[in-house]
């Protein structure tokens, strides 16, 4: 005969301190960039200045939840940067040029994800792998669209872009729209419950009843469709496109999407948080380091640099709450 | 006592009715022709040793696991291509012991994921509230808000939630909850108040499928109880036929066998060899260590889940530490034989010799390199010392069946230089021959000269050891010689410690 | 004929020698047969660079689930600018420069194993992150001058008898060596075990900690190597020589049949997987395919492979 009753878990006001602390993370980071840019650049505190430094936020915040999509089921995007790159270009030219014909192949896009989303169920593929190798098919089809940077983003894109609230700026209005809109789809909807439940614990999922493959299909659309999303932001504000535009994407959405308090495994992300790590990469990638006056050859490092920093707080975050 | 005014006496077809069910996991043979009836309004409690079929039987029933041969039928209907979807619309809920709640999603969220039916503007708070009456219902002054994240929640308040989970009903009507050790994770107190509402909700009509370990909830919660043994049904009557014994017998148990054996050992000359482990619990208020000499097999008892097995990986962990601890010891190489085999012992790509060899690495080369011929050697003396049965140590591990895969991890473990072996509850889903084969090597190790430290949540295989160290709450709270290693002082020692 | 397919189906790193034959007989046939044996001399050099680091993907990748070396790029570009500024043009200094070389793509990998190990990031983000540090180094320290290989070192790497290029033969001896230490020596044993099951593995007495440490060492080393090697072949050094390798040192290892779940490791095809993409790309130049065609073309075949050879099976 055997016995079995488990131990009872101690809760405890360290396990409450450390989600506390890994809650706010995401805006002690972003309090953190502001104010170094306020006290290396006071001018930049302004309407005007934080239109330029978030300049390309809107277009990093789409393109970080495109990738916390892909995170919360448990996989991982590589080609978001080049797939960004690849709808700039599309934009540029079709979209201008014969707007149906450029809708369709976009809306194909999305199409597109959610196949790869249902392959990469269907046959457990990693997605490391796959993505990596539709990075560098993404990379060709933007060649094969412009060959050499030009185009011209379609009137109505720029207009919308251009925009020029009062009070607010632009970009910070946008990325609040931006951040309730997903928070709502992804937190507050009945399946958007079971889309991260998926990511918790998929067997449980599936055993209930729900189809894992619908699942991550609608992961990826949303990936595809916050990626086409980002790319005609990105056009839209820089009026020209080229195929390489998007490549630093990628580290930045998935550096995003950690720094918003999501997680590589087990479901946990946070829109809201995923769009602030965004607005924080969007100063500290650029603006932050043009005002430390690190040289451009070293911003691409300080990138990489960022990402580290950030897990490596969220670890000591972890091992002081776990200090026996 | 068994509840006399349930309705299973009526007439007509039973609610659930398996026939013949077989079946196997590779060369894993879990079902072996399986008979079971469960009528309406009636609670079968399913006992059984580690690895007899209960949890495979369970999930043929809930649609997880498609047998190889035999019939399901549900409400008169045979069942072809049953699945987990069939089985909850036909009105099926489970309970398994690996827990089904996303961590990352609340409480509320976590019943929406049972109930498609809920959704729309304000499914959060219809939701919600169907979690919390049903928990209301079950487990008065609970304390789960249908807020709480269920990484928060204590492994108590999580298996509460999935039983309340189990039985709430949106749609479809549950006919049939099946409840694989459900008090698990339960204090009594808790434990209590499920029997409770279990007995109700069978006076009111549902059926129950009640697996547990502990005899004296299954003798008084069922109307019928199923004996399972090596994958079949041994004897299926009313709960008032059986007692404590009856059951135990039934269930096949190795007292008979180490009843022998223990006089011939307390007539043997004790060992007092020299002290190989030596380690102490981090939090043990008291003096209390675990101590082993040379030749002696000591166990680590008490309530599942208490710790032994963090002092055994803690002695792992120290054998293999560079720098000294003050007061800890482990003298000599130190092997262990892992409990669950899938997730902590199985190389699943390797043959049989390949999956031995893995611990005597450094002695099987030939100069630098390995030499297959020297590991297929290995493999082959203890394939005849310890009794795999297997044509060809080449074969690939998956080929052989549950018991022989453990024998594997046995003869890795002890064809290694280890002195000191370290058993993580290894008997776990292992068949009664197998047990009483491995529980002769062990003490013929033993003699030998090798220390064993060995965990084990079935107390009548304590009877093997010298003498047992009794946990409780992660610290030692008894030693028990072997005269005192029975279930109850077992028992008794564990709730006695309780600070 | 049923036998043939049956030993084929066993071993399905076969396939990619087979798709290596046709893929080169179609390039073949394009230019109506000529050439057709410069092509494959050509291929063979050209996949020695791929072979290199492949093999140690190949190990890094065995590992286990989440374990790959992203920083490989970045790490090729900045030991082929080590190697060429220490050799300075001097074959006296080949030797030095190589070690150099080798030194640099260790220390990476050194690096890339405390990321993983102190600060619990996955390989992945580990590496990645660390590719940008290294590109930056990269670039700033081979800024200027662009230094030629020594003469002898360049031609070395150049030398061909009978139409097999002599660093081919060399790297082959190497990936036999590799096979023997991954088959038969308690290192390549650790790999395999960790791999399959890396909670078992340590329960079973494998050294987790130090095999792990010692493959991303591996894997960096050799992608120091590589650079070496590439800015002797290639006659100078740059910061984008290595980009390719990033697709197809994972590429190789997925198409000779190593499982990506980890455990599972196959040397020859990593051979198979090299030929066969650079045969690939000589058949796309040689039809005239634009870069844009020949990257999606790339990206699509890889992707094709890994779907048909899906990822690990369910165990229960």
């Amino acid at each position: 005969m055997s016995l079995t009753v488990s131990v009872p878990a101690r809760a405890g006001s360290r396990i409450e301190l450390r989600r506390l602390l890994r809650a706010l993370l995401p805006t002690l980071s972003l309090a953190l960039v502001v104010t170094a840019i306020a006290w290396l650049n006071p001018r930049a505190i302004s309407y005007f200045g934080f239109t330029l430094m978030l300049n390309l936020a809107i277009p990093i915040a789409l393109a970080t939840l495109a990738q916390m999509f892909v995170i919360a089921c448990n996989d991982l995007d590589l080609s978001i940067g080049t797939f960004v790159g690849f709808v700039c270009c599309v934009s540029a030219t079709w979209l201008h040029d014969m707007p149906l014909l450029g809708a369709l192949v976009l809306l194909g896009c999305i199409a597109l994800y959610a196949l790869m989303g249902a392959i990469i169920h269907a046959r457990n593929l990693p997605s490391i792998v796959v993505t990596l190798g539709m990075s560098f098919v993404w990379q060709g089809a933007a060649i094969l669209v412009l060959p050499k940077p030009g185009g011209a983003a379609p009137g109505w894109l720029h207009a919308t872009m251009s925009v020029k609230p009062p009070v607010v700026p632009f970009p910070i209005l946008a990325a609040i729209v931006i951040a309730l809109v997903a928070h709502v789809l992804l937190m507050r909807t009945s399946y958007g419950a079971i889309l991260r439940g998926a990511g918790g614990n998929p067997v449980a999922v599936q055993r209930a009843g729900w189809s894992l493959l619908r699942a991550k299909a609608a992961l990826f659309a949303l990936t595809g469709l916050f990626g086409v999303l980002s790319g005609m932001a990105l056009v839209g504000i820089t009026t020209a496109a080229d195929a390489n535009i998007g490549n630093g994407y990628t580290l930045l959405s998935i550096a995003g999407v950690i720094l918003g308090g999501g997680e590589f495994v087990g479901g946990r992300v946070s829109p809201v948080g995923a769009v602030i790590g965004a607005l924080t990469m969007a100063m500290a990638a650029s603006p932050l380091l043009t005002f430390l006056r690190i040289p451009p050859d070293w911003q691409v490092a300080a990138n990489g640099a960022i990402l580290v920093i950030v897990l490596a707080a969220r670890v000591l975050i972890s091992q002081k709450g776990t200090a026996r | 006592m068994p509840f006399g005014t349930s309705r299973a006496a009526r007439a007509g077809a039973p609610l659930v009715s398996l026939g013949g069910v077989e079946k196997s996991f590779g060369a894993v043979r879990a079902l072996g022709g399986v008979d079971l009836d469960i009528a309406a309004g009636e609670c079968v409690g399913i006992v059984g040793h580690n690895g007899a079929g209960k949890s495979t039987l369970m999930n043929v029933l809930a649609g997880g696991v498609t047998p190889d041969r035999g019939r399901v039928i549900i409400a008169g209907e045979e069942q072809h291509a049953y699945s987990a979807a069939h089985a909850k619309a036909l009105g099926i809920r489970c309970v398994f012991q690996e827990l089904s709640l996303c961590p990352n999603l609340t409480v509320a969220e976590n019943a929406r994921v049972l109930h498609p039916a809920i959704r729309g503007f304000g499914w959060r708070r219809r939701a919600g509230r169907l979690i919390t009456e049903k928990l209301d219902e079950i487990f008065p002054g609970h304390g789960i808000a249908s807020g709480d994240l269920v990484q928060d929640l204590s492994l108590g308040r999580r298996q509460m939630v999935e039983i309340a989970r189990a039985f709430t009903v949106s749609d479809a009507p549950a006919r049939l909850v099946i409840l694989d050790e459900p008090t698990s994770s339960l204090d009594a107190h808790t434990a209590g108040q499920l029997l409770e509402h279990v007995r109700h909700s069978v006076a009111a009509g549902l059926s129950c499928a009640l697996i547990s370990h502990i005899l004296g909830e299954i003798l008084s919660t069922s109307d019928r109880i199923a004996v399972m043994r090596d994958g079949r049904v041994v004897v299926a009557d009313p709960a008032a036929s059986f007692d404590r014994g009856r059951l135990i017998a039934a269930m096949g148990n190795v007292e008979g066998h180490t009843g022998e054996t223990a006089s011939v050992e307390a007539a043997g000359a004790r060992r007092e060899g020299a002290v190989r482990v030596r380690l102490r619990p981090p939090r043990q208020p008291d003096a209390h260590e675990v101590m082993a000499r040379e030749g002696e097999v000591v166990g680590l008892a008490g309530l599942a889940g208490h710790g032994q097995t963090d002092l055994l990986l803690a002695t792992f962990a120290l054998a293999g530490a560079l720098g000294r601890r003050a007061g800890q010891m482990v003298q000599g190489p130190v092997a262990l034989v892992a409990g669950d085999r899938q997730s902590d012992g199985i190389f699943p790509q390797w043959s049989i010799a390949q999956n031995i060899g893995i611990r005597s690495l450094a002695r099987l080369r030939a100069g630098p390199l390995i030499s297959p011929a020297r590991e297929a050697a290995l493999a082959d003396s203890w394939r005849g010392r310890i009794g795999i049965r297997t044509p060809d140590v080449a074969n690939n591990i998956l080929s052989l069946s549950g018991g022989n895969q453990q024998k594997v991890l046995f003869a890795r473990a002890l064809a290694s230089d280890a002195r000191v072996v370290l058993m993580d509850d290894p008997m776990r889903g292992v068949d009664y021959g197998t047990k009483l084969e491995v529980y002769d090597l062990i003490r013929d190790e033993a003699h030998a000269g090798r220390t064993f430290l060995w965990y084990t949540t079935e107390t009548d295989e304590l009877k093997n050891c010298d003498r047992a160290y009794v946990f409780r709450n992660g610290i030692i709270v008894a030693h028990l010689p072997r005269e005192d290693l029975t279930e109850e002082r077992v028992i008794q020692s564990s709730f006695a410690g309780v600070h | 004929m049923r036998v043939v397919l049956a030993q084929a189906t066993a071993r399905p790193w076969l396939w990619s020698f087979v798709g290596a034959a046709v893929v080169w007989l179609a390039a073949a046939a394009y230019t109506g047969g000529t050439g057709a044996g410069g092509m494959l001399t050509a291929a063979l050099s050209l996949a020695v660079f791929t072979v290199i680091v492949g093999v140690g993907q190949m190990f890094v990748i065995t590992l286990g689930p989440g374990n790959v070396d992203l920083s490989l790029p970045a790490n090729i570009g900045l030991a082929s600018a080590v190697a060429m500024k220490t050799m300075d043009g001097q074959d006296s200094l080949v030797v030095l420069g190589l070690l150099a070389a080798l030194g640099c793509g260790l220390a990476v990998g050194v690096a890339n194993y405390v990321l993983i190990r102190a600060l619990r990031i996955p390989p992945i983000i580990a590496t990645l992150s660390a590719s940008f540090v290294i590109q930056s180094v990269d670039i700033s320290y081979g800024r200027g001058l662009q230094i030629k290989p020594p003469p002898g070192f360049a031609d070395f790497t150049n030398i061909i008898v009978a139409g097999v290029p002599l660093l081919a033969v060399l790297t082959v001896v190497f990936t036999i060596g590799a096979n023997i230490a991954l088959h038969r020596a308690i290192y390549g044993r650790s790999v395999l075990a960790i791999g399959q099951n890396i909670r078992a593995a340590y329960l079973a007495g494998v050294k987790v900690e130090p095999i792990r440490f010692a493959t991303y060492a591996l894997c960096g080393a050799l992608g120091g190597l590589d650079g070496a090697l590439l800015a002797g072949y290639f006659r100078g050094a740059n910061v984008d020589i290595g980009n390719e390798y990033l697709l197809s040192s994972i590429a190789v290892v997925v198409i000779g049949g190593t499982s990506v779940a980890g455990g599972k490791a196959n040397l020859p095809g990593v051979w198979g997987g090299a030929l066969f993409l650079v045969l690939l790309l000589t058949m796309l130049n040689t039809f005239g395919v634009s870069a844009g065609v020949r990257l999606v073309l790339t990206g699509l075949i890889i992707v094709a492979v890994i779907a048909a050879a899906g990822g690990p099976k369910a165990t229960r």
